[in-house]
């Protein structure tokens, strides 16, 4: 009964280390992950019936299709290939540990015959010396050796970077960590954004999909938004706001600039510059002159907004285009004098003369506008990405280890042969093969050189 | 001399280069294998130089501040037939296979036909988002790996094909062109180093992809169709990675999943831009 059970727990245990269920599941993950971007993840109900039917959508809704990757599935995939991966790991690394530190110093025949980098040769003379003239060899051309003695043979063995088999096991430890990072993340950040119009001051954001403001322990003014373009075109240049962080009254980062790749951080809390929008119409700054006196009077003005002139006329912006067809900035002034009709004038900001020649009683010209705007700011707290770059180093570093080190062990082997010495040179590399025999066959020529002098 | 009328000579330069490989799969000519791979030098040296000369081009446009050309898809595509070329001749160097540049130059000879005739080669300012260092780290890191992967891809053909003449050897009489592939053995090896190289590559251009991200918008992953195809991608060749050493995985099956590799690489690069919506949609 006892090995019954432990044959079926060695067989799972086989099944979660084996090679074949990497294979699955990387492929698993390969595969289901192409259906969150066929399917755009994350809409309303209603933005999907546009595209499936009910019934499709009811079915594709219980398969978790919408967010699949939290899906219990797609999650499960994940939590397969960490069992996987940790199963094989812990399964091969003894083994490993035991390699690197505790090396095989004293290998028998059969051993040594599983080896296919060989080579013996039969010298004269007695074991102390050839030994002395071996260790010497291989301290010179490869590393130095250790020497063990067991039943009449001596053994040297030698080997180089043999940090080189953890690299495997660094590569899979960093997915963990990047998991680990990702959990942090999840359980301890948030991530959510904030609208601030010019001048105003905020101390709460706004979660994603969240109904209430979450507070924060310090206050974000927007002193200016500004959107710049390249020349005269439509593409953009530069988003810019200028915040300023107040923290329990007192300002701690002043008048600080973000744009788009540059953002601010402030108590473990980052806000990047996302969006952009309109907060109200233009104030329209107009000069206005009466015809034949000095005196210039200026006024800004919102669009309805209605204003008096020093000798009782009023005046009101009744339209204003940031963009009037091909002459830019352009303003519907309403004049409404005392007594008389009221009627409309138009003035433009890049021809400042129009008004004037149309020879009115006023002179009115639109000096500039300025368009008060909201700033959108994506704000996010992760404590867990720094674990998450801690993975990525560990994985490029595990992966470099992997792929391009390997490795290098050599066995000299001597024993007595009816008067004289047998020397077997043996050599193993833990990968890329090739490379390794090149590397034996020259040093094979380098082991018969020096034997062959005497 | 424009960057544009330069990489019109290397389309054609490349062209020579893969008739010419083509060529030496048929006539096993030395000589044809020398021309062949001196021109595909030549196209590569220039479009080194027209890369330069159009990074240059980037200041002189009118309120250019200058960038590296590599911020659209034209750029792009340029890019990665320089980086083929690149990694095929470091293979070259080492291994001296003339035959697989029959197989990996048309890649890039594609890419640059394609960029030449139809793609928008505008110099055009970029864009907030892209004014970033990451952006060069980013694309410089994705092709380069992509680039392993297509001369991989190259390898796998030439093996699929090399073992099925060797399977079914009552076809042709010895030689053909499949007379002058290296052994099965050493284009499976072939295959490995290349992805060897691209793996880590890939893997870093996902990291400079997702540190750029978590720079620019917060978040260092939200499974945009781009951030998920390049991990579709990883998973293929770290399958491929364990594939190989696992018993009846080797072979032919690791070559036909490194094309599926590189079939999924291509969908990465080109068919999230021009078939789903994300991100990364002022690349199209």
């Amino acid at each position: 009964m006892g090995a019954k059970q432990r044959g079926v727990l060695g067989r799972i245990w086989d099944f979660f280390c084996s090679l074949k269920l990497t294979i699955f599941s990387l492929i698993s993950l390969a595969v289901t992950s192409i259906i969150g971007t066929v399917i755009q993840q994350n809409l309303s109900r209603q933005e999907y019936l546009r595209v499936f039917s009910e019934k499709t959508y009811n079915l594709l809704d219980q398969l978790q299709c919408f967010d699949m990757y939290h899906s219990w599935w797609f999650i499960g995939l994940l939590v397969l290939f960490c069992i996987n991966l940790i199963c094989c790991s812990v399964k091969r690394f003894p083994r490993v540990w035991k390699i690197v530190h505790n090396p095989l110093l004293t290998p028998n025949k059969q051993v040594l015959k599983t080896f296919s980098n060989v080579d013996e040769q039969v010298v004269k003379g007695d074991i102390a010396s050839v030994t002395a003239r071996m260790k010497s060899f291989l301290s010179q051309e490869f590393s130095a050796p250790r020497e063990t003695e067991k039943a009449g043979e001596v053994f040297l063995y030698a080997d180089k970077m043999k940090y080189a088999r953890f690299g495997v096991y660094v590569t899979h430890l960093s997915i963990l960590i990047i998991f680990l990072g990702a959990i942090i993340g999840n359980i301890y950040g948030f991530k959510g954004y904030v609208n601030i119009p010019e001048g105003g001051t905020i101390d709460r954001i706004w979660l994603r999909n969240g109904q209430i403001p979450l507070p924060i322990d310090f206050s974000v003014r927007c002193e200016d938004f500004s959107v710049s373009f390249y020349g005269n075109s439509q593409r953009p240049k530069e988003y810019r706001s200028v915040l300023t962080v107040i923290d329990k009254g007192e300002v701690v980062i002043d008048r600080r600039p973000i744009v788009v790749n540059d953002p601010l951080s402030y108590k473990g809390l980052t806000f990047y510059q996302s969006n952009y929008g309109s907060a109200g119409d233009e104030v329209v700054l107009i000069k206005v002159k009466v015809r034949g006196e000095d005196k210039v009077d200026a006024f800004s003005l919102r669009k309805g907004a209605v204003t008096e002139l020093a000798n009782g006329d009023k005046i009101e912006i009744e339209d204003f285009a940031a963009a009037f067809r091909n002459f830019g900035p352009a303003a519907r002034l309403k004049v409404l004098p005392k007594d008389g009709q009221p009627r409309t004038v138009t003035v433009f900001k890049n021809f400042p003369q129009f008004d004037d020649e149309r020879q009115g009683d006023y002179v009115f010209t639109l000096v500039d506008f300025d368009q008060p705007y909201y700033t959108g700011l994506q704000v996010t707290k992760d404590p867990g990405v720094w674990v998450v770059w801690l993975g990525c180093a560990l994985m490029i570093l595990g992966c470099l280890v992997a792929f391009f080190l390997s490795h290098r062990r050599i066995w000299v082997v001597l024993s007595e042969q009816n008067g004289k010495v047998g020397v077997r040179l043996v050599g193993s590399a833990h990968r890329n093969q090739p490379g390794f025999e090149l590397y034996f066959d020259e040093l094979k020529n380098k082991f018969r050189d020096v034997l062959s002098k005497d | 001399m424009s960057s544009g009328q330069l990489f019109n000579f290397v389309t054609i330069g490349y062209f020579a280069a893969m008739i010419l490989f083509i060529g030496y799969l048929a006539t096993h000519s030395a000589v044809v294998a020398k021309l062949a791979t001196l021109f595909a030098y030549a196209g590569f040296i220039v479009q080194t130089y027209a890369i330069g000369l159009r990074w240059y081009e980037t200041y002189q446009i009118p309120g250019g501040a200058g960038y590296a050309p590599l911020s659209n898809l034209y750029e792009s595509v340029v890019f990665f037939s320089w980086t083929i070329l690149l990694i095929y001749l470091l293979i070259d160097l080492r291994h001296k296979q003339k035959s697989v540049g029959a197989f990996v130059v048309p890649f890039a000879f594609l890419a640059m036909t394609w960029a030449q005739l139809r793609l928008d080669s505008t110099i055009s300012p970029l864009v907030p988002a892209l004014q970033s260092n990451w952006l060069t780290y980013h694309v410089i890191t994705c092709f380069l790996g992509y680039a392993a992967f297509a001369v991989a891809c190259g390898v796998s053909i030439m093996y699929l094909i090399k073992v099925r003449k060797e399977d079914n050897p009552s076809g042709s009489p010895a030689g053909g062109i499949v007379g002058i592939f290296p052994s099965a053995k050493i284009l499976d090896d072939l295959n490995y180093k290349a992805i060897m190289v691209g793996f880590p590559l890939l893997t870093l251009g996902i990291i400079t992809g997702a540190a750029w991200a978590n720079y620019a918008w917060g978040t260092y992953w939200s499974w945009d169709p781009k951030e998920t195809w390049s991990l579709i991608v990883w998973f293929i060749y770290a399958a491929f990675l364990h594939a190989r050493i696992t018993r009846g995985w080797a072979g032919r099956k690791a070559a036909i999943l490194s094309i599926i590799g590189f079939v999924a690489t291509i969908f990465c690069y080109l068919g999230v831009n021009l078939l789903l919506a994300g991100l990364h949609s002022y690349g199209g």
